[in-house]
């Protein structure tokens, strides 16, 4: 089973089942972690289901659009490796990505 | 011995979800219930008008959280549960018979859609889209209509327009006022709309006056206008705005003419009693401290942290910045603020090009942003909303100057 690597603001780790075809957001909830409010549900208005993906792996994840570019510009919070993550659809090429809860603003 | 719970939270939508999410998360240890009068577990309601009406997202795609979690957080789930009745000095809830004690009392119960109340409003296929068994109906239906007639040009209505129309139905709106989304946004965002809604072969009615319904059978056939016309339709879609669901609260005693009234910290004015969402009507400080209700995604959860905090004994005042989005088409409109009461617009590029903004004033002051596929003016253009900044109206205009930097420039 391919694996998506999830760390919650407390700076845990955990592993769950990475579900091919759905947005890594969307399997980030459906764990059940409250860390992340993923407000617009995946309607790209919103910011609020920010990742950090592990450096190395930036380069498998499809490039970004430049609405998402605009949306992570909100966050006082993003990194060189920030990424929203309802626009990043898992498959199994993506088996061990790791992302990083980031905080709200 | 009744029932209790030391937070009953009233209504399973956004907010209500949102401050069960939050009580846990910020580790209160006490027993929380959420009565709801739907049958699902909480989820996301924006949808029903798009992603989910259009069959791209089954239902458990569109959960607020997965089914498990509300009884691995030991939240309880009263689902299919209608509280009829408060009574503050015993402090508990009269539901399904039943009567359930609290502690703190949370009122996100939302509204029902206004429905329409003329000649055949009762037939079979005159839907309303509020909840999943609306949506449900319509998505049954959509195989046996050919046209259908959607009542009121505001965000749901046309959003359901779009998706009709996608599925190839005939589609005609009508709208009573002299132009769509008029109780929402500007004249040039209204006239964009109706442009793309028509180029999409979307018949939209201005000033259209509905008469009544006309049925066969007991469903729908038809919808005839006040000079006469008939539109003939198998389906007709009633978005013309929610009537707040607060009776219990206002036979309680708390005070509230349009919804139920809060404070800055969401309190009603029934002791320990929590009003948030749409039905919450609330001094909004982008309204000039007018006294409204808001009906959005944002305006829920942002609500939710501050009843939460409050009955955490944390209170901060609610003071979050609106916003909003609808899609339709491949339109993606994001708006800021609120542009209720503006005496004044900009238009930021060029609608032609099917990406631009409208910025809106009050009193010299930027009090709203509409954008049409244009999420960079989105994301800096909060600034200037939040500050009600006060911009000379042909830099804003000009899109070389990013909004960013009219801020400082100001």
């Amino acid at each position: 089973m391919p694996t998506l690597i999830v760390t919650t603001l407390d700076g845990t780790e955990h592993r769950v089942e990475g579900v091919t075809g759905r947005p890594v957001m969307e399997i980030i909830r459906d764990n059940g972690f409250t860390d992340m409010l993923a407000l617009c549900g995946g309607a790209r208005s919103c910011a609020t289901c920010h990742v950090y993906v592990g450096p190395d792996q930036l380069a498998l994840l499809p490039d970004m659009s430049e609405d998402e570019n605009e949306l992570l510009d909100s966050s006082s919070h993003r990194k060189i490796n920030s990424r929203l993550s309802c626009q990043i659809v898992f498959n199994g090429a993506l088996d061990g990505l790791h992302v990083t809860i980031a905080p709200e603003d | 011995m009744p029932r209790a719970y030391d937070v009953v939270i009233v209504g399973g939508g956004h907010g209500g979800a949102q401050a069960a999410a939050l009580l846990r998360q910020s580790g209160f240890e006490g027993t929380v219930a959420i009565i709801g009068d739907e049958p699902e577990p909480p989820y996301e309601r924006p949808p029903l008008s798009k992603e989910y009406l259009a069959g791209e997202k089954p239902f458990d795609r569109i959960l607020l959280r997965p089914r498990v979690f509300w009884s691995d957080r030991g939240i309880e789930l009263l689902t299919g549960t209608r509280v009829t009745a408060i009574d503050p000095l015993t402090r508990t809830v009269a539901a399904n018979g039943d009567t359930i004690g609290y502690g703190h009392l949370i009122w996100a119960a939302g509204g029902q859609p206004r429905r329409l109340s003329c000649e055949g409003h009762a037939l079979a296929g005159v839907l309303t889209v509020r909840t999943k068994a609306d949506a449900d109906a319509m998505k049954a239906a959509m195989d046996r209509v050919d046209a259908a007639v959607v009542v009121g040009g505001g965000y749901i209505g046309l959003e359901a327009a779009a998706v009709l129309s996608k599925f190839g139905k005939k589609v005609t709106v009508l709208e009573a006022q002299s132009r769509v989304l008029a109780r929402v946004a500007g004249e040039p965002l209204s006239r964009f709309y109706e442009a793309e809604h028509r180029a999409h072969g979307v018949d939209i009615r201005l000033n259209a006056q509905l008469r009544r319904i006309l049925g066969t059978d007991g469903s729908v056939s038809g919808a005839q206008l006040a000079d006469g016309e008939v539109i003939p339709c198998q389906l007709v879609v009633v978005g013309i705005g929610i009537l707040p669901s607060v009776a219990p609260l206002i036979a309680a005693g708390a005070a509230g003419t349009n919804g139920v009234d809060v404070d800055a910290y969401c309190r009603t004015s029934l002791p320990d009693v929590y009003a948030i969402g749409d039905c919450a009507a609330h001094v909004n400080m982008y309204m000039d401290g007018q006294r409204i209700r808001l009906e959005s995604v944002q305006n829920a959860n942002d609500q939710a942290a501050t009843a939460v905090k409050a009955i955490l004994g944390t209170p901060a005042p609610y003071t979050a910045t609106p916003w909003f989005w609808s899609n339709q088409y491949d339109l993606r409109l994001q708006t800021l603020g609120l542009s209720t009461g503006h005496d004044d617009f900009v238009i930021r590029g060029d609608p032609a090009t099917r990406s631009f903004s409208v910025i809106y004033f009050r009193g010299g002051r930027i009090v709203a942003l509409d954008c049409v596929n244009a999420t960079r003016d989105y994301v800096q253009g909060r600034k200037l909303v939040e500050a009600g900044a006060t911009v000379d109206r042909a830099r804003i205009a000009d899109t070389t100057n990013a909004l960013k930097d009219l801020l400082t420039a100001a």
